[in-house]
């Protein structure tokens, strides 16, 4: 039977990662990432997890030890957060570049300077070009649920990817609901025993290998359209995970993307992270008062799930894009490139897009937030003069003039 | 027993003919003494160097054990992670060893080494000391030797050699030791005993280079053994804590034995420059140096 507990995002995670028993794990400290590391360090002391734990000295190290056990054939987890992850960032494209089906946690966390220590997606969408599937989770169940998951997506032979497993600092990362464990023997048979049936060329002794050598112009481009490809088939592979998940745990979560209430809304506000509870709510709230407003959360950032949301989202009236980022000098990632997929090879017959730009270093994003978001753009689209673009909310403008 | 040149395979273990090495490059002569002694069940870890071209370019490979090319800072954290990941799935019986340049030793490397040997991890790290940046065209390193000229330091390099060893060697860690390719029995040697420890081992190999210390290819072997022959490069190792001078250098505590300085950088392009008075500052180096391991010699010093 599966078990209730109370966890934390971050332990949540750390369960997960127990179910998957990794071989490897290699971390340094970050706050908000270090109750991940933590907890995972008591499981095997006590001898619950059997892994070797590598506590290197910093994340360059982390990523680099966990890319090496992977080579070497091992089942691998690290976990990170901000500068941390940016410390990693050539490890971050080693791993992807090798095609190794490492799982790492991202506690999303504000980059400096100046200091912050709360949710920011800048940290995590940075890494968009990487290489890594990455996705980003709503609550602390599906933290659980998709750490799992994302072995069994990075390690099909279709995709061999390592992916990043998202989740927002203290919202999820420290704060407890209850999360339901699922039988360890349940995910036994859900993944592959780790170590055994490798999809790629480990380390091997009677078939010595030279890895990652010279590549002169007339090759280099074929290995980076094999990591394309390889995203192209993750699509599938993530649905096919969700289900295979879902028939053995009793949880889905819809693949690329989720909705909620999209069917018959004509406004549809998207959204990525634990803010899509609120806007939830907000649309809850929202169709009370007359309004057709549906949610889309976005779980995956890579591959991006185009043809999902053009499906969903080209009929609509108006989209509106929640980010929680911004790309200096463009804007909204998740705007930019939301709108890029719903215009590609169209130039007419598109909603309006609007992108919102909040909530940066940790400030709060509420339900009336949302509610206020979506009664302003309504009330400037029954009057004829919302165009596409995007603007800054909950900006203290006071305090830069 | 000791080791010579009869015990060691003829087969070509590790480097095979057809690698893009420079003529006289001291590369390949290291490389195939540490196939020759650590054998077929040997990882090599190599960060960003000269053996990153030496190899040969893909789909081509002039190396017979499993080789990984990784990213430069992170050779020892690469190889932590390859020797805990055969530790947890119970592969045994190999060598997981670093095989990297002065850069990427000294400077660039130098934080994830020193992790790795606090750990005290299952590995051996070989720097390969060329004493400075080769493969992108002679840059200075903190390995570069004083006054040497280097294409970032073309009146010479106003600061001193780094010492390796004797940092990693403060980290408490079963073996360092150095050795120079004018030596190759005494790097055997070495490797062998490194090869028998569990835990962290550090082996700092002197590599001239004549296309960056601008001598002649025919020269290689002779440089390195000047260099130890005039005091400059002492051999030693530190077993557990105690230090030893080896080989050659056993016989230096006597400073009438030690060939004069001048000769070994007279020898060499990059010193051209240097006055009598940098002669000078290298004599009373050595000595001082001298003064020092004649003190060390036999004592536990970590």
């Amino acid at each position: 039977m599966p078990q209730y507990k109370i966890l934390t995002g971050n332990y949540a995670v750390a369960y997960g990662v127990k179910l998957s028993k990794p071989q490897v794990i290699a971390a340094y400290p970050i706050t908000p990432q270090t109750t991940i590391v933590e907890k995972l360090s008591e499981f095997i002391e006590k001898g619950e997890l059997k892994a070797k734990m590598l506590r290197v000295e910093s994340e360059h190290s982390a990523i680099a030890a966990v890319i090496g056990a992977a080579l070497a054939g091992a089942r691998t987890f690290t976990a990170t957060s901000s500068q941390g992850l940016l410390y990693m960032h050539e490890g971050v494209w080693m791993a992807s570049g090798a095609r190794l089906p490492i799982v790492m946690a991202i506690v999303t966390r504000a980059i400096f300077p100046p200091w912050n220590i709360w949710t920011d997606h800048g940290d995590l969408l940075d890494q968009r070009d990487t290489g890594w599937i990455i996705c980003m989770v709503e609550d602390n169940q599906e933290a659980l649920d998709m750490i799992i998951q994302a072995y069994k997506i990075a390690e099909d032979e279709r995709v061999l990817l390592p992916v990043m497993v998202g989740l927002d600092s203290f919202i999820l990362s420290h704060t407890a609901t209850p999360v339901e464990v699922p039988d360890e023997d349940i995910i036994d048979s859900y993944l592959p025993a780790p170590g055994e049936n490798i999809h790629y060329p480990k380390i091997s002794f009677e078939n010595p290998l030279t890895y990652f050598n010279l590549v002169f112009p007339d090759n280099y481009m074929e290995f980076r359209y094999q990591i394309q490809e390889a995203m192209n088939r993750a699509k599938r592979v993530v649905m096919e995970a969700d289900m295979k998940y879902y028939k053995l745990v009793g949880r889905r979560y819809g693949g690329l993307i989720e909705t909620y209430r999209c069917t018959d809304a004509n406004i549809v506000v998207v959204s990525m992270g634990a803010l899509t509870g609120d806007v939830k709510e907000a649309v809850d709230r929202l169709r009370d008062e007359g309004y057709n407003v549906g949610a889309l959360k976005l779980r995956f950032i890579r591959p991006f799930p185009e043809e999902e949301l053009k499906k969903e989202l080209l009929h609509k009236k108006l989209v509106i894009v929640i980010d929680r980022a911004i790309s200096f000098g463009k804007g909204g990632i998740l705007y930019t490139e939301i709108s890029s997929a719903l215009y590609e090879g169209r130039f007419r017959e598109i909603p309006v897009i609007r992108g919102y730009v909040t909530g940066l270093g940790g400030r709060d994003i509420t339900v009336d937030d949302v509610i206020t978001m979506v009664e302003r753009l309504i009330t400037r689209l029954e009057s004829g003069t919302l165009t596409h673009g995007w603007e800054w909310f909950k900006l203290r403008k006071e305090v830069v003039e | 027993m000791p080791l010579s040149i009869k015990n060691l395979p003829k087969e070509e273990i590790l480097l095979q003919p057809g690698h893009a090495a420079c003529p006289g490059c001291p590369i390949g002569i290291g490389l195939r003494i540490v196939g020759k002694v650590l054998g077929k069940r040997t990882v090599i870890v190599v960060p960003a160097c000269c053996t990153s071209i030496i190899q040969g370019p893909y789909p081509y490979s002039a190396i017979k054990v499993p080789l990984v090319n990784v990213i430069f800072a992170a050779s020892a954290a690469v190889a932590s992670g390859i020797a805990s990941a055969f530790e947890a799935m119970g592969v045994r019986d190999v060598n997981v060893v670093v095989w990297a340049g002065d850069g990427g030793t000294a400077d660039i490397g130098l934080q994830a080494l020193s992790g790795a040997a606090e750990r005290n991890d299952n590995i051996i790290y070989i720097c390969y000391d060329n004493e400075a940046y080769m493969n992108t065209g002679i840059q200075r390193s903190s390995s570069t030797p004083y006054k040497a000229w280097t294409t970032t330091t073309v009146t010479g390099k106003q600061e001193f050699k780094k010492n390796v060893p004797a940092i990693v060697a403060q980290h408490r860690i079963p073996y360092v030791a150095t050795a120079s390719i004018g030596y190759p029995l005494d790097f055997a040697e070495k490797l062998q005993k490194a090869s028998k420890i569990k835990g962290f081992k550090y082996i700092h190999l002197l590599a001239p280079c004549p296309v960056g210390w601008r001598f002649d290819p025919s020269l290689t072997i002779e440089v390195g053994k000047l260099a130890v022959l005039t005091g400059l490069w002492p051999l030693y190792e530190v077993e557990n804590g105690v230090f030893r001078l080896t080989s050659i250098s056993l016989g230096l505590l006597d400073k009438s034995r030690r060939v004069p300085v001048e000769k070994y950088l007279r020898l060499q392009g990059r010193f051209k420059h240097i006055t009598d008075e940098d002669i000078k500052v290298y004599e009373e180096y050595v000595d001082q140096l001298w003064e020092v391991l004649r003190k060390l010699h036999g004592k536990k010093i970590v």
